[in-house]
């Protein structure tokens, strides 16, 4: 119960976030799915932003949760920055031409 | 200070959904890739700004900066080098880092709480993200070497059975540790959840048959951002929860569009089962009318509008560059070109659009199923390149047909069907094509990239 109380407001939030994101995704042509996978993909990777806490947070004699740390603040990095060049390298391309 | 904060995560979250709605056009898709680009590196300055104090070991810092120079440039190498044929090894792999930086996170926020203080909703949604996050990480890497063609099927009984069981194991035993049943520390425990979780990614994608890997990417696409919202929820952090769910949610859609095109349930793709075809159905001889390279290209250069469906056969054949020439060589005679594409052509969803952008085909040639059935009967010629079940009409007239019930593109509708094909092999699913037999049907044999190229070479002498 503790934890409804905490969280009801972020309840609503997802809730809402849900309808919206299905509204705005399923608005999007067969054309762009391929992009729109990878520019989702590039945005899933906002969990860096909950590693950056968690890696500010670790002691730094922990050398485990260090090294752990690290390897995700790479991998989500690498997913941002990989998933919004590439969606943006294929845009290019359907962008119209002269 | 903290008002500001919250207020720029406001704005990244809005700039992901921006981002979003901006891929409705393919004309604002790149603006609205930008501006989600940019929510992105709002939302990551901010918690650096939020998190760093003067107490912040230097150590950390170090690592961190390190960690996000190396991972922008890797990402920025691989994205410009990959070919777009390659680009759904590349999305899974990209999603696989998005998993393995859920999964990491877990542990190390597992080590770093108070295991007495932490709430048990907390530690529920810890380990919720952990093991989509894992599971995620494992199956996307298993999907990828699997569309690269480095991993075989494994539909064995043993691994789908393996996988149910750690499925199951997976719920149990956090169910288990909190009722007081396994008397080991959070953190270690943790890290058997994990290890779990990844043998199951592999066992969960491993039975999965390829022509199925459009479903599977989507759908481990969304798991990593359900990771993602979970984690979001563990912080707190609104732009987390938010960009996980709109991640979900594409996710999801596309898996049920994916699912639908094929005509096949989730479940089944799941299960590595394929309907196989009824026994006692006859395979009737089919007569078959062939076509030289010279005719095609005459009645191509006299047809007013010209159809040209395109199977993931034309990408495997590289002619997609081919086709873009034909086309243009076509519009000089005045002959109209569309494409009509089926949502399943290609290796994850949309990828055939990807690849006739790339041979610089404008988007406006480029029909969706639907679009391209309404007007069939205005196309002169259709030309299937490489593809085969999608224009099988024993999907809608043939029960008995293992394709039964899939949408297809209606080609038997227009005037004249030309199918090119390597020889008389059965397409994806092995099941005969009536559509060979029909009257409006001829066949053009040969490599398509090879014949592709000679009827280009006639139509500039016609």
């Amino acid at each position: 119960m503790d934890f409804i109380n905490q969280h009801i407001q972020e309840i609503y939030f997802v809730i809402f976030c849900v309808f919206i994101g299905i509204e705005v995704i399923a608005n999007v042509p067969a054309i762009l799915h391929t992009p729109l996978m990878s520019g989702a993909n590039a945005i899933s990777g906002v969990i860096l932003v909950g590693a950056i806490i968690v890696m500010l947070r670790v002691p730094a004699d922990d050398y485990l949760n260090l090294t752990l740390g690290g390897i995700a603040v790479f991998l989500g990095t690498l997913n941002i920055s990989g998933g919004f060049f590439v969606t943006g390298r294929m845009l290019k391309m359907f962008s119209p031409k002269k | 200070m903290y008002a500001i904060i919250e207020i720029g995560y406001l704005v990244a979250t809005l700039s992901f959904l921006g981002g979003l709605k901006f891929m409705s056009s393919p004309k604002n898709a790149k603006t609205g890739n930008l501006i989600a680009a940019m929510g992105m590196v709002l939302a990551v300055v901010l918690t650096f700004v939020a998190a760093i104090t003067a107490t912040v070991p230097y150590t950390n810092l170090i690592i961190m900066l390190l960690a996000i120079a190396g991972g922008t440039v890797i990402g920025r190498r691989l994205s410009s080098k990959v070919e777009m044929t390659g680009m759904p090894q590349l999305v899974s792999l990209f999603n696989a880092t998005g998993g393995g930086c859920a999964m990491l996170l877990g542990l190390v926020e597992a080590n770093q709480m108070d295991p007495v203080t932490t709430i048990l909703g907390n530690k529920i949604l810890l380990i919720a993200g952990l093991i989509t996050g894992a599971i995620a990480l494992t199956g996307s890497i298993i999907a990828e070497r699997k569309l690269a063609g480095k991993v075989k099927d494994r539909r064995s009984k043993t691994v789908i059975f393996s996988a149910r069981i750690l499925l199951g194991l997976m719920v149990l035993l956090p169910v288990l540790y909190f009722i007081g049943i396994i008397p080991i520390g959070f953190t270690a425990f943790m890290y058997i959840l994990a290890t779990l979780a990844m043998v199951y990614g592999v066992l969960f994608v491993l039975p999965i048959g390829g022509a199925d890997m459009p479903v599977v990417i989507s759908l481990l696409n969304s798991i990593t951002g359900i990771a993602t919202a979970f984690a979001g929820f563990v912080y707190g952090n609104k732009a987390m929860i938010a960009g996980g769910i709109f991640v979900g949610a594409a996710g999801i859609l596309l898996t049920i569009l994916m699912c639908k095109a094929m005509n096949r349930s989730l479940l089944k793709v799941l299960a590595g089962t394929f309907k196989k075809s009824k026994t006692g159905a006859v395979e009737e001889e089919q007569e078959i009318k062939e076509i030289s390279v010279s005719e095609t290209a005459l009645s191509l250069s006299f047809a007013q509008k010209v159809a040209i469906v395109p199977g993931y056969g034309l990408a495997v054949a590289q002619a997609q560059h081919i086709c873009g020439q034909l086309q243009q060589l076509l519009e000089k005679r005045h002959v109209g070109v569309d494409y009509i594409i089926h949502p399943v052509a290609g290796r994850m969803p949309g990828h055939m659009n990807v690849l006739l952008a790339e041979a610089n085909v404008e988007y406006s040639h480029l029909k969706e199923m639907d679009e391209g059935n309404e007007n069939m009967e205005q196309y002169d010629a259709v030309l299937v390149i490489g593809a085969n079940d999608v224009v099988n009409p024993a999907a809608e007239n043939n029960p008995d047909s293992p394709v039964y019930g899939m949408p297809i593109i209606r080609v038997y509708e227009s005037k004249q069907v030309i199918v090119m094909k390597r020889s008389m092999g059965k397409g994806y699913a092995g099941v005969q094509n009536d559509l060979f037999g029909l009257d409006n049907c001829s066949i053009l044999f040969g490599d398509a990239k090879a014949s592709l190229q000679e009827i280009v070479t006639q139509l500039k002498l016609i």
